[in-house]
């Protein structure tokens, strides 16, 4: 399992998630300059989190201009998976990669704690080794988080993780993650990179990763 | 010639201006002039500051670099060293508390960059005024969001420090902030070498701003100072993330770099005429060649704009194409902006012209240092003196009134906003010194700010002493040795005898201290003026300390672990002195605060020998609020209870809520008793009871005082920052 993670201007989880590629899984992964177009030999791109482009005009907005971004396209409709966390999410939604968009937190302030989550759906590249209807938990840190879409219905059969218990930042439908209509498409505001070791409180990121990883 | 009130706009004496002009054997011209000013202003030439900063003990086993450069370093192993240094940003942050602390944050990062180190984390060590007040209120979330800003979005984790209300702080805020950073091999230096080597500065573009913000900190506020806006600084935290990741890699890949200086505080002008100063050479600038983003700057406005996201290189001659491409990859400007000369002269010119030309020990070694006139306040012995404080008719109220005052309180609203995650270190924060691992290392580092402005109020020298012992038992509790000190030592006006007894009598305390625990300052900073025409702020000297823990298994926490569990004290809590009490039933700081050294030192070495052999199962240090407070806060955090009778002749105030210091909380495996107190039989050691499923129970002398649920301590202690900033 070939990954790559792509580093924008102001990318700053790209070296978190090299670790637990690299040194918890034990995975091929190379970092990609968002001015690149290569993809051969990856069968799994990370955007990774933070400030891509310093979030100015708006989270993702910028970064979906990226020379990379065409690249990401073809090779996600070819089937390639892709998971956007945090900002990844954000720069997939801008770039219509995903449906709906991410606003504000309801408080407008920035959160980062832990938070529940349920998992919708285990049928996925990203989620197979959880239980549906499974609790865990994860943290998140992000300013822009509160996921909106016009018509819930469209995507109702594509969320695959919710706020459980409390919604941390006024997401319609407490949508923490969702898929593309094919599936190979993943973004989600909780960072499993950060919950990936016992040393860190949880474990239970890591099993996003392994799924990857079984899934090829 | 110039006028006294010219020569204030810029904070200096006429007397200090006819020094310089002595020295120089001439008039200085306007670009010199601004020069001299800055270099003198207390914020970069320490003139009142220098002579006592030369007290603390600063050499040890593992010191790679002490005071004198960017940051200080700390050798953790044969391969990786550690960089640490703190900062105030008081000033701006009175002004404008979003950019004020965000360019805080901004500056002590590029110190730790300077050293070749990548940033790790940071910890912000903040006092405020009391939440009544809105104009407080607006001054603490502006500096909380402002840091949040900052530190989220260059992806360094916030994963500590401190949060104090007291009415002194009104008016001056006080914004802390420290930064860690690791580096591997050879740490860099902020010196120019090398006859003909290029300066080149890195980063964003020049403006307008921030010009004469060294002076301007150098000055008390007044209402005036509002106008000094533009002496604050805007950062740009996407920029500095670039500068960040340019650097290091730009070091990774290349020999070419000899120096790297931050440009903080009297930007191109400390800058270069630092580097040149500790290279024992001079630097020669073309203001033209520096990157402007404002049409029409005079040369001195180049040479004193405080534009942030700035650093400055000495480049090997020849090899500057080696590294400009990594510079401009990251979208970022590479401008050689002059060289290095024989002559220990700094020479400014424009268009090849010279405007200007000063010695560099003009502003170096011969920035006047004063002798402080101190003297001992008269109000002091008043002010140590308790008497008639009305009796506590309800313990319960009492303590849940306390749990639930902001600076007992939880400070989740605040380290909420900050991401304290990012690089995925951080192993514990919010309860005691925080807790990092070192990815690839069986170690992991423990990182605390402490200090309480209250006791040095009242006793600076046994204040500045506390000051140290706190912070170094925040880290024993966690299983943490502690190896090195950076402070922040803030102040009144320093020409005010009575605050320079207060500085000189801190600094002396924090001296014997660290001495007597071993533990050296390796770097740190003076910030003087803090006071209005209202208030000046209690003298606050604050400790930045770093430990190192063996490996997880000798991590201790504060929480109780489990039912059963034999709760121990260390130590004789007592005196109420300089405590929360006091101040809440007699609405002012009073009493003398009491503090042991030689059973601190004791009390550290074997406790700190109990945790690596993991004979205890928890450890909490008591401070802030006293005995009560610090044992709800080990219930709220494990949701364990306690069922304990305190044996005692002292009073139930001063067992509840005193702040004698050391006194530590520990519990342990009710099986190992005997061993326990055979092991601690050299100390003050008392059983108090135990821990239970969940009521939280006290008695005293066998007669019930506090009887309470968890939930009930859950929610004062929760809430006590948010229902103010609703």
């Amino acid at each position: 399992m070939n990954f790559g993670i792509v580093v924008f201007p102001g990318t700053n989880c790209d070296r978190d998630c090299y670790y637990v590629i690299k040194d918890i899984l034990n995975q091929p992964v190379r970092f990609i300059w968002h001015r690149e177009y290569e993809l051969k030999r990856i069968d799994c791109v990370v955007l990774p989190g933070g400030f891509s482009y310093g979030d100015y005009l708006r989270a993702g907005a910028i970064a979906r201009f990226s020379p990379i971004m065409s690249s990401i396209r073809e090779f996600a409709e070819k089937g390639g998976l892709v998971i956007g966390i945090c900002n990844g999410f954000q720069i997939l939604t801008e770039a219509g990669l995903l449906p709906g968009a991410l606003g504000r937190n309801k408080s407008l302030r920035f959160i980062c704690k832990y938070v529940n989550l349920i998992v919708e759906r285990n049928d996925t590249p990203f989620t197979s080794e959880f239980k549906k209807g499974e609790i865990v938990r994860m943290p998140i840190a992000h300013n822009e988080g509160n996921y909106y879409i016009d018509d819930l219905s469209k995507v109702k059969k594509q969320v695959v993780l919710r706020y459980y218990g409390e919604n941390p930042n006024g997401a319609l439908d407490n949508i923490a993650g969702i898929v593309n209509e094919k599936g190979n498409v993943f973004g989600l505001m909780p960072h499993p990179e950060r919950c990936s070791e016992k040393i860190l409180g949880s474990e239970d990121g890591l099993r996003i990763f392994k799924s990857i990883v079984r899934s090829i | 010639m110039r006028t006294r009130e010219e020569l204030q706009r810029i904070s200096m004496s006429l007397e200090e201006y006819e020094l310089a002009k002595s020295i120089l054997g001439r008039e200085p011209n306007d670009l010199e002039l601004g020069m001299i000013a800055v270099m003198w202003s207390e914020h970069c030439g320490y003139k009142h500051s220098k002579k006592i900063l030369k007290l603390f003990p600063t050499t040890g086993p593992h010191v790679l670099q002490g005071p004198g450069e960017n940051a200080g370093i700390i050798k953790l192993d044969e391969e990786l060293a550690l960089a640490m240094k703190m900062e105030s940003h008081n000033h701006p942050s009175a002004i404008e508390p979003y950019q004020g602390a965000a360019t805080g944050v901004g500056g002590i990062v590029r110190d730790i960059l300077a050293m070749g180190a990548r940033p790790i984390a940071l910890l912000d060590s903040l006092r405020f005024g009391l939440l009544e007040n809105p104009r407080t209120r607006y001054l603490f979330s502006g500096v909380v969001s402002g840091i949040a800003g900052y530190g989220n979005c260059i992806g360094v984790p916030t994963v500590g420090g401190e949060l104090v209300f007291e009415k002194p702080y009104t008016e001056n805020p006080l914004v802390n902030v420290m930064c860690i950073g690791l580096l591997k091999g050879k740490p860099k230096s902020g010196k120019a070498v090398g006859v003909g080597n290029s300066l080149v500065l890195v980063g964003a573009s020049t403006g307008r701003d921030g010009i004469h913000g060294a002076t301007f900190a150098s000055l008390e506020l007044t209402s005036d100072s509002i106008e000094r806006r533009p002496a604050v600084q805007a950062g740009d935290p996407f920029m500095e993330k670039l500068l960040i990741e340019a650097i290091l890699e730009a070091l990774e890949k290349s020999d070419a770099i000899i120096g790297i200086q931050d440009m903080g505080a009297a930007g191109i002008t400390s800058s270069s005429v630092e580097m040149a100063n500790r290279g024992g050479v001079g630097v020669e600038i073309e203001v033209t060649k520096v990157p402007q983003r404002e049409r029409g700057m005079k040369p001195e406005e180049i040479m004193l704009s405080e534009s942030q996201e700035r650093m400055l290189l000495c480049v090997e001659k020849g090899r500057e194409e080696e590294i400009r491409p990594i510079f401009e990859k990251w979208g970022l400007n590479f401008a050689i902006i002059g060289h290095v000369i024989e002559e220990k002269i700094v020479r400014v010119r424009e268009n090849g012209k010279i405007v200007g030309e000063l010695p560099i020990d003009l502003l170096t070694e011969k920035v006047p240092a004063y002798d402080l006139i101190t003297k001992e306040p008269e109000k002091l012995k008043e002010i140590q003196i308790i008497e008639n404080v009305p009796k506590i008719e309800d313990y319960e109220n009492m303590l849940l009134r306390l749990l639930g005052s902001p600076n007992c309180s939880s400070s989740s609203w605040v380290y909420e906003q900050y991401d304290h995650m990012v690089e995925t270190n951080t192993v514990s924060i919010g309860r005691g010194a925080s807790i990092l691992r070192v990815k690839g290392k069986p170690y992991l580092l423990g990182i605390t700010t402490d200090g309480e402005g209250r006791y040095c109020y009242l006793d600076p020298y046994i204040g500045g002493m506390m000051a140290v012992a706190e912070s170094a038992r925040n880290l024993i509790c966690v299983g943490a040795e502690p190896l090195a000190i950076t402070d922040c030592l803030n102040f009144g006006n320093p020409e005010d005898p009575e605050i320079a007894w207060y500085f000189v009598e801190a600094v002396k305390g924090m001296s014997e201290c660290s001495r007597r625990l071993n533990i050296p300052v390796i770097g740190g900073n003076v910030s003087f003026y803090n006071e209005s025409e209202n208030y000046t702020v209690y003298p606050t000297p604050v400790v930045g300390m770093l430990g190192k823990i063996e490996n997880a298994e000798t991590i201790c926490t504060p929480e109780f672990k489990k039912e059963g569990d034999t709760i121990y004290i260390l130590g004789e809590p007592g005196n109420l002195g300089g405590s929360l009490l006091i101040e809440e039933l007699l609405g002012e700081v009073r009493g003398k605060p009491s503090f042991d050294l030689e059973l601190e030192v004791k009390l550290e070495d074997l406790l700190f020998k109990a945790i690596k052999s993991r004979l205890i199962n928890s450890a909490q240090d008591v401070s802030r609020g006293g005995l009560g407070i610090a044992l709800a806060e080990c219930s709220i955090w494990s949701n364990l209870g306690i069922e304990a009778n305190i044996e005692t002749e002292k009073t139930i105030e001063e067992i509840l809520f005193g702040e004698a210091q050391p006194v530590v909380i520990i519990t342990v495996d009710s099986s190992r008793e005997k061993e326990i107190e055979q092991f601690f039989k050299d100390l003050p050691i008392k059983k108090i009871g135990k821990v239970t499923r969940n009521n939280f129970s006290i008695k005293i002398n066998s007669n019930d005082v506090i009887n309470l649920d968890i939930e009930t301590l859950k929610k004062e202690w929760s809430g006590g920052i948010e229902r103010w900033m609703k």
